[in-house]
């Protein structure tokens, strides 16, 4: 059973010792990793993945329930609890979805209901994700941007049922992010985001602050930052809503961005 | 002496694996040499014998099957690494046809396959995985978590007995207990004149000989003796 999952700070990119010495996630945390571009957001997920033991560049350690993890995560990738959703990951088989999702339940799990129901609830988890329906019987490799991502999250989060998830710039996948975030938090997990959207942080439990190389600070959201969220989270709906309107060839007034514009 | 004989399709990373293995041979004081086989180009020796300085060297099968190439210089081969002062011999060999396998009794057998090749390739490989010790599974960064279970689950239903390791070749991550297989598989001992003990292949070499090979070119099995095969036989073939 994991519990918690620490984050030791290692040597950062100079090999100066990185400020931030020990950061402790515990099982429903939402986290997000934020910094610029090139401030080692993905090496920190990266490193998280890997079970970081001192033996990769940034010289981190990853604990889980305080100990060094059994190599038995590493060994079998049905016993790693951690799901990893990049900027890059992607479906390579040109299986049918229904096909490959089948055969992945039943990697997974016993075959007491012949993973049939695991297969629609991916479905269900993902199509509530990605505003146009999968087909199940498409090749995976014919799905959209938005629609392979919707799917990859629903695997992992459904199938795979890992107790840790990180999910690396999903915001940028054109789905739907705060129904993701909604579905995400219903099931209990620890979640990490590295994210550049301030809605996804300021939903999160706290924030990692990165700056070259270095976790230079923790934020926990506070009281003030949790206000601020539902007047993000308006303006965001508002953009969201005209982008779609955009989307669909329709014009648009000022009307949508009503006490703002 | 250590013996590793690692096999694989073309463009796995059989050479980065093997780049990593060596690094931490060097690193625990053992001195390995290295022999590329290749049909026709190979320069990994020249990069093997620059980056580390060991002795490396290769050899072109041509128009024999690399893996019975194997089998005719593996004995001079390992005279050769005896007589360089070595302490492990790292064969790399490019297995083709997909009949039969490069491995021996001794030492320890690798088959390199890279996730990304496709969610069967577990099932066509045949006795290149089947007779391994190790599948190391390389590219795993480039795919879903999803594919990769299901990935690795092929392999263990093709070959149960075979150990899977996942790596990340460019980085040499997951590289470690590689390499404890390495330091624990059974050496290949020379006798006082530098003579190694006889060595056999695990597996069998696939037929060598039939009508086909000899020049009969008429379709049909009806037609043919010795070896045949109709389209209703199917057997998955492990290589034993």
């Amino acid at each position: 059973m994991v519990r918690s999952i620490s984050i030791l700070g290692g040597g950062g990119r100079d090999a100066v010792a990185e400020p931030v010495r020990r950061v402790d996630l515990k099982m429903g945390d939402v986290v997000s990793i934020v910094g610029p571009t090139g401030s080692g957001k993905t090496t920190l997920i990266n490193d998280i993945e890997l079970f970081a033991n001192g033996n990769t560049p940034t010289g981190r350690r990853v604990l889980i329930n305080g100990e060094v993890p059994p190599p038995e995560y590493r060994d079998d990738p049905c016993r790693h609890p951690i799901a990893l959703i990049t900027q890059h990951t992607t479906f390579l088989s040109d299986m049918a979805v229904w096909d490959f999702l089948h055969t992945h339940a039943r990697v997974r799990r016993d075959a007491a209901d012949d993973g049939r129901r695991t297969v629609e609830r991916t479905l269900e988890f993902a199509n509530q994700l990605t505003g146009e329906p999968i087909a199940t019987g498409s090749r995976m490799t014919e799905l959209s941007g938005g629609q392979t991502r919707a799917l990859l999250i629903a695997d992992a989060t459904v199938i795979c049922d890992t107790p840790i998830v990180l999910l690396d710039e999903v915001e940028n996948a054109g789905i739907h992010r705060t129904r993701a975030l909604e579905l995400l938090r219903e099931h209990r997990k620890i979640f990490i985001f590295v994210t550049h959207d301030p809605r996804i942080a300021l939903l999160s439990d706290f924030r990692i602050v990165m700056q070259g190389g270095a976790m230079t600070g923790v934020l926990d959201t506070d009281e003030q930052e949790r206000r601020l969220c539902h007047a993000v989270g308006r303006i965001d709906d508002m953009l969201g809503s005209l982008r779609e309107h955009i989307r669909q060839g329709l014009r648009v007034s000022s009307a949508e961005l009503e006490g703002i514009a | 002496m250590k013996l590793v004989i690692c096999a694989g399709p073309a463009t796995t990373g059989k050479t980065s694996v093997l780049r990593h293995v060596t690094r931490r041979l060097l690193s625990g004081g053992l001195r390995p040499a290295f022999l590329k086989i290749d049909v026709q180009f190979a320069e990994e020796d020249a990069q093997f014998s620059e980056e580390f300085g060991i002795p490396a060297r290769k050899t072109y099968s041509g128009e024999l099957c690399p893996d019975h190439c194997n089998v005719m210089v593996l004995g001079d081969a390992l005279r050769w690494a005896h007589r360089e002062g070595c302490d492990a011999l790292l064969v790399e060999t490019a297995g083709l046809c997909l009949r039969c396998s490069p491995y021996v009794d001794r030492g320890l057998g690798i088959v390199v396959l890279e996730a990304t090749s496709g969610m069967n390739l577990p099932y066509k490989v045949g006795p290149m995985l089947s007779l391994s010790d190790v599948a190391v599974v390389t590219k795993i960064d480039r795919v879903s978590q999803a594919e990769r279970e299901v990935f690795r689950a092929g392999i263990q239903d093709a070959a149960p007995s075979v150990r899977i390791r996942e790596v990340n070749a460019l980085h040499g991550i997951g590289i470690d207990p590689l390499w404890e297989h390495v330091l624990q598989a059974p050496e290949v001992c020379f006798d006082g004149n530098g003579e190694p003990e006889r060595l056999m292949l695990r597996g069998n070499p696939p037929v060598g000989t039939c009508t086909i090979c000899v020049g009969k070119r008429e379709i049909g099995w009806q037609s043919h003796f010795g070896v045949v095969r109709p389209l209703e036989q199917q057997i998955f073939y492990r290589g034993e």
